[in-house]
């Protein structure tokens, strides 16, 4: 369903060049749940920003259904990122001035759903992460881990292929990590494809499969035997 | 992809999610901030409109002062280089019948030196004190019904129609009322009621008293010395009734160009100059009433820049505070254009909020107010000219003004690469 093909990420700034992707290719069938490991600055984000289609790899490519998705307008990747790609963030990247509800709906609005039915949509989604009850509230009035579920359901309330996460839990604590994760693996388990960046080994066994990095490369992909 | 039906993002869309944003953006926006931006708009709005509008209104006051006092609706006046009206008695039947005649008036005119202090011993080198004027015969009754003149009468009384030996004097022809000390422009001193005037014309002399002093806003009367009409003829050696002016007043409602288009048919324009009021206007009037359009139209054009640059402000320091959250917004797929709507509507919305409140300040207090308290000039009451279109179009132009300085900052903000945005880079 998606792949990577070659991707290479190389930053330059004057003389210095970091090469954060070096050559990857690996690719997600539909329904795996597939965590990303790795030491700091192995290049798990650079990765998920190239997957999500936030930023443009310097060679290679990004297959979505078969389809590459770097040489594409912007608009059009906006447009997949809208209808098929869900992404959240390390610290949720939440809109400050709407509600958990408002926050959910406008990526459906922006979907050509009407007011009524992506307000549905959005509860639906709510109600998956379990925030039904707190709905109404700013995210100033919400927890880190009720932000982080906000943004989970911003994310797959439009029914997306896949999901992005890098390193959702990082900011919460544990028992409130081990929530957010339980959603993910709720999610899976309805169908969702995943792809999650995480740097606990515990979380990381979680998933169907484990992919490590080093230095802009792969050096294991494991399937994980036992799932929960 | 193929398994989803791709959504384009139309227009409508666009705007709907823009709406969306910006709605929920203004809700949230700091109240004191957002009152300062209305403020701000509704200040301009009134610059735009009140500051040209008086403007226009002091030449309006003062070409509706011409009309009421002064020449008014029509007027019929001597050729140039004749100093009567042929025919005045008959041109004067001849008015009477204009279709929606309401009044008229028959001035004589001639120019005369009055002096003052004749009586005294000039000392070496004094001059004697004196004025040139218009010398203005009026039939007093005639003339009140027209103009209503003896209500401009500030000091002393009006005259009868048996005054033969009064006069009188308009303000600008006295030092008290006009202090200007000009080479070549005499004022009169030390005169009341009561004093006694020397007024010449030509080689006739003749004393008169003063019997009242005139203010109004037409120079027909401030700078003349007004006599009875059989006194000015008697002077300037006038032995007809022909007159120099004739004032004509229409009934409200009725067309000057058709009553003057009346007289030329029947035959006026053979004996006399005949002019509607809007043709009459001193040139000083009409000289003001452009320059004053341009100066009108320089202020406002500097307070739509000011206006301009501080909704430029107010949304680029909006924007690139949330620089990270149109980049977020950017990052789950809401197009570009709708973020820009959201931007533009905003400043929509604190324009529409600024020009409402400006026009109903505009058309509750500050107009009326004006019509109650004229502003005193020389020449004019002031009062506040603001038409609902012309209100309209400058809320219309201050909009479309707000719209694109809202537009511009979006954009640039807008453009920024999403990642970047995102990261906070
Ligand atoms: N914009 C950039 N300019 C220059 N170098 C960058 C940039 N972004 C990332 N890098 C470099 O690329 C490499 C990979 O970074 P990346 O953020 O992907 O690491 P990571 O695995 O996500 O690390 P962490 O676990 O700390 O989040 C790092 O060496 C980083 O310094
Ligand atoms: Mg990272």
């Amino acid at each position: 369903m998606i792949s990577a093909k070659n991707l290479t990420k190389i930053f330059t700034s004057g003389d210095q060049t970091v090469v954060a992707l070096n050559d990857l290719s690996f690719s997600v069938p539909e329904g795996q749940f597939l965590t990303v490991t790795g030491k700091s600055g192995s290049g798990k984000s650079t990765l998920l920003y190239q997957l999500g289609l936030l930023d443009l790899p310097t060679s290679g490519e990004v297959l979505i259904d078969g389809v590459d998705m770097v040489p594409m307008s912007e608009n059009d990747r906006t447009m997949t990122r809208l209808n098929d790609l869900g992404y959240i963030f390390q610290d949720y990247a939440i809109l400050p001035s709407l509600t958990a509800l408002e926050n959910t709906v406008v990526p459906l609005l922006m979907q050509g759903y009407s007011k009524e039915e992506a307000e549905i949509k959005a509860k639906k989604a709510l109600e998956k992460v379990g925030l039904l009850d707190r709905m109404n509230n700013l995210p100033s009035q919400l927890s880190g881990g009720q932000q982080q579920r906000v943004a989970i359901a911003r994310a797959i309330g439009h029914d997306p292929k896949i999901i992005f996460a890098d390193e959702p839990t990082a900011n919460l604590d544990s028992e409130t990590s081990d929530q957010v994760i339980q959603t993910f693996i709720d999610l899976n388990r309805e169908g969702q494809t995943i792809v999650m960046v995480t740097h606990e080994p515990e979380y990381a066994k979680l998933a169907h499969r484990t992919i490590t990095m080093a230095d802009g490369k792969i050096v294991s992909d494991i399937m994980n035997g036992q799932r929960h | 992809m193929a398994d989803r039906i791709r959504i384009e993002n139309s227009f409508s869309q666009n705007a709907k999610v823009g709406w969306y944003l910006a709605k929920r953006d203004i809700k949230q926006a700091n109240k004191w901030t957002t009152m300062l931006i209305v403020a701000v708009m509704t200040f301009t709005f009134l610059n735009l409109v009140v500051v040209s509008g008086i403007l226009v209104g002091l030449i309006q006051g003062s070409e509706d002062a011409q009309k009421k006092y002064g020449i008014g609706d029509v007027i019929v006046s001597s050729f140039i280089n004749r100093a009567y009206i042929e025919n005045t008695s008959e041109i004067t039947k001849i008015i009477k019948t204009i279709p929606g005649y309401k009044n008229h008036t028959v001035r004589f005119g001639g120019s005369a030196r009055v002096e003052s202090n004749y009586r005294s011993t000039l000392k070496p080198g004094e001059v004697r004190d004196g004025a040139g004027a218009t010398f203005l015969g009026i039939d007093p009754v005639q003339e009140d019904s027209f103009s209503g003149v003896s209500k401009f009468v500030i000091r002393g009384s009006y005259l009868t129609p048996q005054d033969q030996d009064s006069i009188l004097i308009g303000k600008n022809l006295l030092y008290e009322f006009t202090p200007i000390e000009a080479p070549g422009f005499q004022t009169l001193k030390n005169v009341s009621i009561g004093s006694r005037i020397l007024v010449t014309s030509g080689s006739v002399s003749k004393e008169y008293y003063l019997k009242g002093i005139l203010s109004s806003k037409v120079d027909e009367f401030d700078s003349s010395v007004v006599a009875l009409d059989s006194e000015v003829r008697k002077m300037t050696g006038r032995t007809d009734l022909n007159a120099s002016t004739i004032a004509i007043q229409l009934q409200p409602g009725s067309d000057p160009v058709a009553a003057k288009q009346f007289l030329l048919d029947s035959g006026v324009g053979t004996y006399a100059r005949v002019q509607t009021a809007e043709e009459a206007f001193p040139k000083f009037l009409q000289d003001m009433k452009s320059t004053f359009n341009i100066l009108g139209n320089a202020i406002s054009g500097i307070g739509l820049i000011v206006a301009s640059i501080t909704i430029f402000i107010v949304i680029f320091v909006n924007a690139i505070t949330r620089r990270r959250f149109i980049g977020i917004l950017k990052g789950i797929g809401i197009n570009r254009k709708a973020i820009l709507y959201s931007y533009m509507y905003q400043a929509f919305i604190y324009a529409v909020f600024g020009i409402t409140i400006g026009m109903a300040m505009t058309f509750l207090v500050i107009k009326p107010y004006f019509t109650a308290h004229p502003i005193n000039f020389p020449f004019s009451d002031g009062i506040l000219v603001a038409t609902v279109t012309g209100t309209l179009l400058r809320g219309a132009i201050l909009l479309v003004t707000t719209v694109i300085a809202g537009y511009i900052p979006a954009k640039i903000v807008i453009k920024q690469n999403t990642l970047s945005a995102i990261l906070g880079r």
